[in-house]
């Protein structure tokens, strides 16, 4: 079980977080002209890396916030955590 | 029954204590601290079971968690449990056992007969043979299989016992309590850190038990003893015997397995059978030690063939014989030992040394004991069938090749000793990247990717001295980093007897024209040939090897079988074992139950059950309840001697002539609050909503990006910046986790908030042509005329003193209101509204009217938004806002979405209007058309419409819009109905929706 290091709330057990996916998808701005392939890239496809992957996850039973996980997807180390205003550097 | 195989004294059990126990039908007495497996010895039981393939006699191997052999079925206090291993079972008064993997008897056994055509079973064997022909498949190889393999039988009843889960944080986890988890514990807990000490087995202490040395002028049992009871003094230290650790997961994670009660005859009232332990450990040191390994020979599987470290720990420990007659062979000196504890306790033994002229200190003792040593020999293979009758051995050249004529001696068991292989599976599991180490021809922990630190005979270090002083250091280096803290003290004296180096001879070549079976996996009797077989064919990777001839893959894991494949592969495929590789370990260590791994999350409590504070109303007027998601919601509540179908008919058909009342608490609530509450909405409804007054309820539809609904329900503005927004009873949890995603990701300059809301409110829904005149009688001050309050209006009410919200809005399609109150003050709402109604006949329904007013009235719920309809398959389309932007807008656009044929929801009626249509069922234009018979569509959901007297089901159809007025089939292979009816508008019940108005 991992353990995640909430911006907010310090080191919790996995079981109290649900993820989220790639934190790096941007939500294109609503009313804006927007290509069926463009639309497509950002409901359905996704990277699926192997290696270091920004990703999202929300403090469900805890302070309900979404915060931005930096997560190797192959050993599961945990480089750093973001609060969800905080941009990936 | 005199136990003919124990010492007059000795050994560490309680001699005053006799304890009976059954085994196999037959009574037997043991002392107070034996083991199931040393008590059978002592009573000279050394047939136990057979194996799994040949069903070969099988005695005991070892001692402990790496036996293979003693596999049991155990019964306790009425009941039973399978897979037992005997060398672990504490022997408790009235034990029962039983040998598994035999069939009649263990002495009489029919399966052996696999034994005489062993020639048919070689590796793969069971891939090979049963493949055809297929029908034999169920018919005659399973049954057999089935009666003639497997390991004991688990129960069928409801387990009773009770298991626990525990979580723990600690600095430091120790993993085993011998030399190296002691000294680490202590100068860790010295520190000042939080230890936590796990003991797999009953007794704390492991080799220092067992073996000749001495720490500071005490034995080594004693300074055990003198560790383990300052440790269980000071409070930052937890001690646990009869603890496993068993798996080592990601961020350092251990999981730990305490054996609290199995060592009694009954589970103590109020205490777990057993308790899983989830540890958060900062550190974790392994000092997990070492097993010992076993030398092939022929027919090395004979009851009486063991390992010589179990031989020393049963004289020791449990002051048993595990012969009167001992053979010990042996590559190093760990043989020697066994050999001088049966000397020193009146038994003569032969030593069989493959080494030539080795010379050490415990070999010079074992020669001033005046042992029979002989030097360069080997056993060729052991004679006997239930038990060992005698020895074939002989000479072994140097090259260790050649044989010398075949002698035989006569001994009632054989000690082996093959060298020690570290036990490095937590290592393994944590992610530790392993090493070969060429000194003692194993695997050593290398590079560590969590943090963990492996000691003692666990890392490879055979001397105490040696493990010890890094023990020590490594607690104390450890503890230091965490806690500051640098407790000096003085080394201990250690003196131990040297040993000098053993030899690499593992496997004894066979006689030429003898063809004995020379076992590596003694629980899955894989032999030699079988590895030869499996490579021959092909095989190369170890993994493939592993699965082809379930080489290791047995309840043991291995543990005594692994390095001796390791180095037959290696040595045929003439590759260095490193470059061979092992197998992956993977958790648990050693079984778990079942039941330990579940814990408390059993039946009813596998979820939290929630309850609406009107919920004790129900139960004492007949509800029936239905588990919805995790709530507890009436069905029906029933009259007499009525069943579901008429309980549910009544009820409905109240709404519709007079009044019926619901327990809607279950649905979602969220509260919204803030400036740009209204934009919020905006974005996330389908539909307008920035123009909604204060007062009133609005219909919305929510999508996801990909434009599949999400959920539905209405929000009404309670003033200028505060809404309050409904949900589905199973979406709640995902809307409000959506809301704030989009808050605080996506729109974080909106300034809102949210909040879930609905254990806040009890709610209650008043339906049907009668229900305005109940609500004047509840809020006699308010104006709940239909200009007062109308179709979607909302006010505030005082009902009798409790503050109220009322919302004008109708799932049933009647004239209808949703009453809110404090949740505290639900249960005294419900009694009023059913006082109030009584006089208009008033009757409280259930979930399942629920649906049959929502389904003839054509309104969507979570069967036809599940996950897989767009808002046009349900007839949303209207609510689809052309002027703004919203969330999943851009997807419907998608050509599929847009398909001129695409599915819609429509009413079904069968044509005889009688048949009730199972839901799930399809929709096909021909009944009779071959397989697969084109779908149309599904029935979404069914029931007796009230209004109709006939059954109405709602359907996804596709092309729905055109096809008002067709006939086709309702076709459910399930239920073995073909159903002829006709497709009707989904609005069954006032299309116009002019009753919702009135
Ligand atoms: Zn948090």
């Amino acid at each position: 079980m991992l353990h995640i290091k909430c911006p907010h709330c310090g080191l919790r057990s996995q079981n109290e977080f649900s993820y989220g996916g790639d934190a790096t998808v941007k939500r294109p701005e609503l009313g804006k002209e927007i290509s069926d392939k463009d639309w497509d890239n950002f409901v359905y496809n996704r990277k699926s890396l192997r290696g270091k992957h920004w990703e999202l996850w929300q403090h469900l039973s805890g302070c309900r916030q979404w915060i931005k996980v930096q997560r190797d997807t192959a050993t599961h180390e945990i480089f750093k955590t973001l609060k969800a205003n905080e941009e990936i550097s | 029954m005199t136990q003919s195989f124990r010492l007059e004294s000795g050994g560490l059990i309680n001699r005053d204590k006799k304890i009976s126990f059954k085994f196999n039908g037959k009574n037997y007495f043991g002392y107070e601290g034996d083991t199931l497996a040393s008590a059978l010895i002592a009573n000279g039981v050394h047939l136990i079971g057979r194996s799994f393939k040949y069903h070969r006699p099988r005695g005991f191997f070892g001692a402990g968690v790496d036996e293979p052999y003693a596999i049991v079925q155990l019964y306790r206090n009425g009941e039973t449990e399978p897979n037992i291993k005997a060398t672990e079972q504490e022997l408790f008064e009235g034990l029962e056992a039983k040998s598994v993997n035999c069939w009649p008897s263990v002495n009489f056994d029919v399966g052996a007969i696999n034994n005489f055509l062993k020639i048919f079973l070689p590796a793969g064997f069971y891939y090979k043979t049963f493949m055809w022909p297929k029908s034999f498949w169920y018919k005659i190889y399973e049954p057999f299989i089935r009666k003639a393999a497997g390991l004991g039988t688990a129960s069928i009843k409801h387990d009773k016992e009770r298991y626990e889960h525990k979580y723990e944080y600690c600095d430091l986890l120790i993993t085993g309590s011998g030399p190296s988890g002691l000294a680490s514990a202590y100068s860790a807990a010295k520190n000042g850190a939080k230890v936590i000490l796990a003991e797999d087995k009953s007794r704390f202490g492991g080799t220092l038990l067992t073996s000749e040395v001495n720490i500071g002028n005490q034995s080594g049992k004693e300074w055990a003893d003198s560790i383990i009871s300052e440790l269980k003094e000071m409070p930052n230290v937890t001690v646990k015997n009869r603890s496993q650790v068993f798996g080592y997961y990601d961020h350092n994670m251990l999981v730990m397995s305490e054996r609290i009660s199995d060592h009694l005859p009954k589970t103590k009232k109020f205490h777990p059978k057993q308790r899983l332990w989830y540890i958060r450990a900062k550190e974790v040191l392994i000092s997990s030690g070492s097993i010992e390994r076993p030398i092939v020979f022929g027919n090395n599987d004979t009851p009486g063939v063991m390992l010589s470290s179990a031989a020393k720990e049963y004289l020791k420990v449990y002051g048993v014989l595990v012969g009167k007659k001992p053979l010990v062979f042996t590559n190093n000196d760990s043989g020697y030992e066994t050999a001088i504890e049966f000397k020193k306790n009146g038994i003569d033994p032969i030593i069989l040394d493959t080494r030539k002229e080795p010379q050490s200190e415990i070999i010079e003792e074992a020669k001033n004991m005046n042992i029979n040593i002989k030097n360069s020999y080997v056993v060729v293979a052991a004679q006997g069938y239930k038990k060992v009758k005698s020895a074939d051995v002989a000479k072994i050249s140097d090259n260790k090749e050649e044989l010398g004529s075949i002698e035989n001696i006569e001994c009632d068991c054989i000690c082996v000793s093959g060298f020690w292989t570290p036990t490095i599976h937590l290592a393994s599991q944590s992610g530790n990247k392993t090493k070969f180490n060429e000194d003692i021809d194993a695997f050593v922990p290398g590079i560590s990717k969590q943090n963990e630190k492996t000691l003692g005979a666990a890392n490879g270090i055979y001397t105490l001295e040696e493990t010890l002083k890094d023990s020590f250091e490594k607690g104390n280096l450890l503890s230091k980093k965490i806690t500051n803290n640098d407790n000096k003290f003085s080394f201990p004296n250690v003196v131990e007897k040297k040993s000098t180096v053993h030899d690499k001879f593992w496997c004894v070549p066979l006689p030429k024209g003898k063809n004995y079976k020379r076992f590596l996996d003694f629980q899955n009797d894989v032999a030699v040939s079988d590895i030869e077989i499996a490579l021959k064919e092909g095989y190369r990777s170890i993994e493939h090897v592993k699965r082809y001839t379930t080489l290791g893959m047995a309840t043991d894991q291995g543990k005594t079988s692994n390095l001796n494949g390791l180095q037959l592969v290696s040595k045929i495929e003439n590759k260095v074992v490193p470059a061979v590789g092992h197998t992956t370990f993977r958790p648990p260590y050693s079984p778990v139950s079942i039941g330990a791994i579940v814990g408390r999350e059993v039946g009813k409590h596998s979820k939290p059950t929630r309850k609406s504070p009107m919920h004790s109303w129900h139960e004492k007027n007949n509800a029936v309840f239905v588990d919805a998601g995790v709530w507890l919601r009436p069905r029906y509540y029933k009259r007499g001697d009525e069943n579901l179908f008429e309980a549910s008919k009544r009820e409905a058909k109240n709404v519709r002539s007079n009044v019926g009342v619901c327990d809607v608490t279950t649905l979602g609530k969220i509260d919204i609050k803030g400036p740009d509450a209204a934009e919020l909405l905006n974005r996330v409804y389908t539909n307008a909503w920035l123009k909604l007054p204060v007062g009133k309820a609005r219909y919305g539809v929510m999508l996801r990006e990909d434009g599949i609904v999400m959920d539905d329900g209405t929000t009404t503005r309670i003033s200028k910046n505060h809404y309050h927004m409904t949900t589905t009873t199973a979406q709640a949890a995902n809307v409000l986790s959506h809301l704030e995603y989009y808050l605080q990701l996506v729109w974080p300059e909106l300034n809102v908030n949210v909040v879930s809301t609905t254990e806040q409110w009890a709610g209650a829904a008043i339906a049907g042509p009668k229900s305005r005149e109940v609500l004047k009688k509840l809020f006699p001050k308010s104006d709940v005329t239909n200009e007062g309050l109308p179709f979607m209006g909302y006010m505030e009410g005082d009902l009798f003193g409790v503050k109220a919200k009322i919302f004008r809005i109708s799932f049933s399609g009647e004239l209808a209101y949703e009453v809110n109150v404090e949740s505290d003050n639900g249960y005294f709402m419900w009694e009023k509204i059913i006082e109030a109604g009584e006089e208009f006949g008033i009757q409280p329904y259930g979930t399942e009217a629920l649906s049959t007013l929502r389904i003839e009235m054509g309104h969507v719920a979570g069967s036809e938004l599940d996950g897989r309809t767009i808002p046009y398959d349900n007839s949303l389309e209207g609510l689809l806002s052309k002027k703004k932007d919203f969330i999943g807008k851009r997807s419907l656009s998608r050509k599929a979405f847009a398909a001129e044929d695409r599915q819609k929801i429509v009413g079904v009626v069968p044509l005889d209007k009688k048949t009730s249509i199972p839901e799930g069922s399809h929709l096909v234009k021909d009944s009779n058309a071959p397989l697969p018979n084109p779908k149309l569509g599904y029935i979404s959901a069914s029931c007796w419409s009230v209004e109709h007297d006939n059954p109405f089901s709602l359907a996804i159809l596709k092309d729905g819009k055109n096809m008002i007025g067709e006939k086709l089939f309702v076709m459910s292979p399930l239920k073995n109905k073909v159903i002829p009816v006709e497709i009707v508008s989904s609005h069954y019940v006032d299309p116009k929706g002019e009753r919702v108005r009135s």
